[in-house]
């Protein structure tokens, strides 16, 4: 067994991938293994003992919006007792951003991967502020969430097909030289989604007032392609899971409580860690003292080789970083460090156009102690407050340190 | 009494991560109890009213509108911050020190500096042999500083290091000049022709700096580390370094120093050093050497006295130097055949034939187990004694009569096997008037067959007389040199040269190691120095400081020093 090999193919793989957004569903009617008394969360499995705030009102609000419960007494109730199901999304080829939570009837995107044929779903962005994801379900987030799936979503998902599909790659590509990294700053990827749906929604759109309004909080919203590109790159890095021999992370997510990593030729298992706090900054009146812990499964992007690795191409969000442009060129090379490649076809301008980090190799993590970055958002540790900032955050070197050993025990390394 | 202030910048614009670092630096203020610096979205409108800040004045901004809100605890600390956005803004602009990007690995190193030829090493010993190894994985030339490297390691480092050519310094090496350039503890030394490699830091340091106190100056000097030439690491790392230096073009004169080093490495390395092609200064501490010059190789005892004679060497080169070409001769010639008129000086040759070839078979031999079984026959290396009884009976002295020696030259020159003659021409009253007259012509004769059997024939003569000898020694020379002779005018020059030539025709071919292993690549010392820098920050800045290309790695053990961890990843590599 050749490790070098096995990571050429599983990188190789996961750069060669086609997603293709072609179109939406009820998230029961079109993703595996979903069923009525199933909710999907982001990160690793959960318990309700043990879910943060976030996850908490996420569920909540998500079982509210089902008509399930009232309020979190009984929704605590339901998934105790397991009427209600807890399962991760990445067991079902999904992500969702923060608390990642995701019910029977809300609409989801599909994308699907015109290479190697798999598909991946995530679920609508919501906006900034009060919503679902950061673990608010008040009224306002009921309504908001309705409007998307019950309205705007049938009509996205007419128009998505108008349009004959968008190619994700070719987008994220486009917007990492328009100065998004793809995980904290989505504006121009969110722009030219908006612009390339536009006509479409005006055609399927049963009235222009819908589609007005439609087109208003796609490019208002500077996340509106975040959901797309995370299934993106889900279906990007799936593609290089389960690679006989492979060092490389295939899954990074994170559920407010626990940090959660697979690796490709580790198989299904979960390797988990407790989550850090993210360094960043904080709207007005939060600071660190109110933050959840890490969350959501938006460390997908990284685990493809953009986000917090592409920081190079985002100088607008450098402060994140702690200050000055080179900085974000400094973020990017030192992920150079821990990754098997360069991407084929996400470039980096201010690097002279060479390839983001991609395909992060435990081996490496391990050796030089570096653990990747992740750009994220910062939400409330309390249930029902909300986003309260952005920051940076690294996964925790133990969890590594074990995925390392039980590579070495099961490759006779040990 | 808590005040609210606030600003309405409309058309200003700025990305939502600078305004929140700018909210945090007006949250730095004194008497700022809360701050808000946000864009007029309807969202960030619904933030600033959960933290009770969005006042009357600013629920009409648009979305185009900068809001900046300060909640102080009175209104003069109020005013005063957000008097102070515009200074805070700019302040976040230039400024401060940009820091280029630290390597983390030599492996992103070395891809940041491709033209780094060298890799230096000053990481605690236990982790510096795994980080040299990682150098020659690299293809580069390692000058290890640390210490606490086992000799087990420094075998198998110099081992990889002799079959990829490349060459380790080291360990314990803590100086070096590379092409001008000082690694390590290194003194600024004036560039000249002399080279030199040693097994002593501070020697290295004390004869470099003579000579440039002296006047002289340096090619390169290549550190070994102080255990180099044990017998257990047998000077690999000088072996290499003595052979670069040989063939580096600029170095005129080499220079080899050792602390007190095995006698039997030693005694080995000073008959590498006689085969170079360039005076060869030894200063083996402690070494008893049985003369003070052998051929190129000339012995000192201190570091004054090296400088000294490197200095001279260097400024006579003719004097030491002999090309070997030993390219010209056929391959089945490799005997010296030395036809004296003279019995002392044949005794002479043989004896110091000894410091260059195993057995000098004569009919007058000094071991009697090297006797000729037939003094007429030559055997392999043979000195035959002319002027002994069994050639002169009913004739006469071969140093009246030529006619003997002439016969037994042309036979020699007949034989295959024979590469070099040596004959002495013995001047001064009582001898042939002039032996060159007829010795001349049969040389001539001799070498031209051998040319036409597709051979080379050195024929040295020993010219042994005075300029005011009868037979005018001048002229001698002159005849002798136009037959294609070479003229040598003391028997011990004589022997010595025919000696270093028979020498390295037995000794062609013979030299595995050499024939297997590459040599070190000149490009390693005449390129510009380009280096990577592994461990203490200083070494780094003392190179950028001589203008060399360095790319420091901002290095941590391995999986933090995780013994285990550290050994799994070594199989995992060598498994690549």
């Amino acid at each position: 067994m050749d490790i070098e090999k096995a990571n050429d193919t599983a990188i190789d793989r996961m750069m060669e991938s086609r997603p293709m957004l072609i179109g939406m569903g009820v998230a029961r009617d079109v993703i595996p293994g979903m069923s009525d008394d199933l909710l999907m969360h982001a990160g690793p499995p959960i318990t309700w003992a043990r879910a943060s705030g976030p996850m908490r009102g996420a569920i909540t609000g998500a079982l509210i919006y089902e008509g399930k419960a009232k309020d979190m007494t009984e929704a605590q109730a339901l998934v105790e007792s397991g009427k209600i199901k807890l399962e991760p999304c990445h067991h079902h080829h999904a992500v969702g951003p923060m608390a990642g939570v995701t019910s029977p009837s809300m609409w989801v995107y599909i994308v699907e991967n015109k290479t190697h044929g798999n598909r991946t779903f995530s679920n609508v962005n919501e906006g900034y502020g009060k919503v679902l994801r950061y673990g608010a379900y008040s009224e306002d987030v009921q309504e908001r969430l309705h409007w998307l799936n019950d309205t705007m979503a049938p009509v996205l998902a007419k128009a998505i097909e108008l349009s004959g599909g968008l190619d994700m790659r070719a987008l994220i590509a486009e917007a990492l030289h328009m100065g998004d990294e793809g995980h904290n700053r989505n504006k121009a990827g969110s722009f030219m989604y908006t612009a390339k749906l536009a006509p479409f929604v005006a055609q399927a759109a049963p009235n222009s007032d819908l589609a007005a309004q439609i087109i208003k909080s796609l490019g208002d919203n500077a996340l509106s392609v975040l959901n797309p590109v995370m299934a993106a790159c889900k279906a990007m890095a799936e593609t290089a899971h389960d690679i006989e021999g492979s060092t490389i992370v295939s899954v990074m997510a994170r559920n407010g409580t626990d940090f959660g990593m697979r690796v490709s030729g580790l198989g299904d298992r979960w390797f988990t860690a407790p989550v850090a706090t993210p360094q960043g900054l904080y709207f007005p009146g939060f600071s660190e003292a109110d933050a959840s812990g890490d969350i959501g499964d938006s460390t997908i992007t990284e685990t493809a080789g953009i986000g917090g690795f592409a920081m190079a191409t985002a100088p607008a969000i450098v402060t994140f970083v702690s200050g000055k442009p080179k900085d974000a060129i400094n973020a990017t090379l030192e992920m150079y460090e821990i990754t098997h490649g360069e991407h084929k076809y996400f470039t980096v301008p201010p690097l002279d156009f060479r390839g983001t980090p991609t395909g992060i190799d435990i081996r490496k993590v391990v050796e030089t102690g570096i653990t990747p970055r992740v750009n994220t958002g910062i939400a409330h540790k309390d249930a029902g407050v909300g986003q309260i900032g952005a920051g940076l955050v690294r996964p925790p070197f133990e969890m590594f340190q074990e995925a390392f050993m039980a590579y070495a025990e099961k490759y006779g390394f040990a | 009494m808590e005040f609210i202030k606030t600003e309405i910048r409309s058309g200003a614009y700025y990305d939502s991560v600078v305004l929140m670092h700018l909210q945090r630096s007006l949250l730095e203020l004194p008497g700022v109890l809360d701050a808000g610096v946000v864009m007029g979205t309807d969202a960030n409108k619904e933030v600033l009213e959960q933290s009770a800040l969005l006042v009357d004045e600013i629920k009409s901004a648009g979305a185009d509108d900068l809001i900046i809100v300060v909640k102080g605890a009175d209104e003069a600390q109020a005013t005063s911050a957000i008097s102070r956005v515009d200074e805070l803004i700019a302040a976040r602009r230039g400024g401060g020190i940009e820091q280029d990007y630290r390597a983390k690995t030599l492996d992103t190193a070395a891809k940041m500096n491709p033209a780094a030829q060298w890799v230096l090493i000053s990481v605690p010993g236990r982790y510096a042999a795994g980080v040299a190894r990682e150098a020659l994985g690299l293809g580069k030339n390692v000058f290890l500083y640390s210490d606490n490297v086992s000799l087990d390691d420094e075998l198998s480092l110099k081992k990889e290091a002799a079959e990829k050519g490349l060459l380790v310094m080291g360990p314990d090496c803590g100086t070096a000049i590379i092409n001008g350039i000082g690694l390590g503890f290194a003194n600024k030394v004036r560039r000249g022709a002399i080279g030199m490699v040693a097994a002593s830091g501070t020697g290295l340091q004390q004869v470099a700096l003579r000579i440039h106190q002296m006047g002289g100056g340096m090619t390169h000097a290549i550190g070994t580390g102080g255990r180099d030439l044990s017998e257990a690491v047998n000077a690999a790392t000088l072996r290499q370094a003595l052979n670069a230096l040989d063939r580096d073009a600029n170095t005129k004169v080499i220079v080899l120093l050792s602390k007190p080093p095995s006698p039997k490495v030693a005694a080995d390395i000073i008959g590498a050093a006689r085969k170079a092609s360039k005076p060869v200064i030894v200063n083996f501490i402690g070494y008893a050497a049985s003369m003070r010059k052998v051929d190129n190789v000339t012995f000192t005892t201190t570091f004054d006295e090296t400088a000294q004679l490197a200095i001279q060497a260097e400024q006579n080169p003719e004097a030491e130097t002999q090309e070997l070409n030993v390219a010209r001769f056929a391959e089945g010639q490799r005997y010296l055949r030395g036809l004296f008129s003279g019995g002392t000086l044949a005794y002479e040759a043989q004896l110091i034939l000894r410091d260059y070839l195993p057995a000098v078979y004569s009919n007058a031999p000094l071991d009697k187990a090297l006797s000729l079984q037939d003094p007429l026959v030559s055997h392999e290396h043979s000195i035959v004694d002319l002027g002994e009884d069994v050639f002169t009976v009913g004739r006469l002295h071969p140093m009246m009569d030529n006619d003997l020696r002439i016969r037994r030259l042309e036979k020699e020159a007949r034989d295959p096997e024979t590469a070099i003659i040596l004959l002495d021409v013995v001047l001064g009253y009582g001898s042939h008037p002039n032996p060159a007259s007829e010795l001349a012509p049969a040389i001539a004769k001799a070498r031209r067959a051998a040319e036409e059997a597709g051979r080379y024939l050195e024929v040295v003569a020993l010219v042994a007389g005075t300029d005011e000898d009868p037979q005018n020694m001048g002229e001698q020379i002159r005849l002798l040199k136009e037959a294609g002779a070479i003229v040598e005018v003391s028997n011990d020059a004589a022997a010595r040269r025919v000696g270093r030539l028979a020498q390295a025709l037995t000794q062609r071919g013979v030299n595995p190691t050499a024939a297997t292993n590459p040599s070190v690549a000149l490009e390693a010392l005449n390129q510009p120095l380009a280096a990577i820098n592994v461990g203490l920050e200083s070494f780094f800045e003392a190179l950028t400081a001589q203008g060399a290309e360095v790319v420091h790695v901002d290095w941590k053990p391995a999986a933090g020093g995780n013994e285990k961890m550290m050994d799994i990843l070594a199989r995992m590599k060598s498994k690549k």
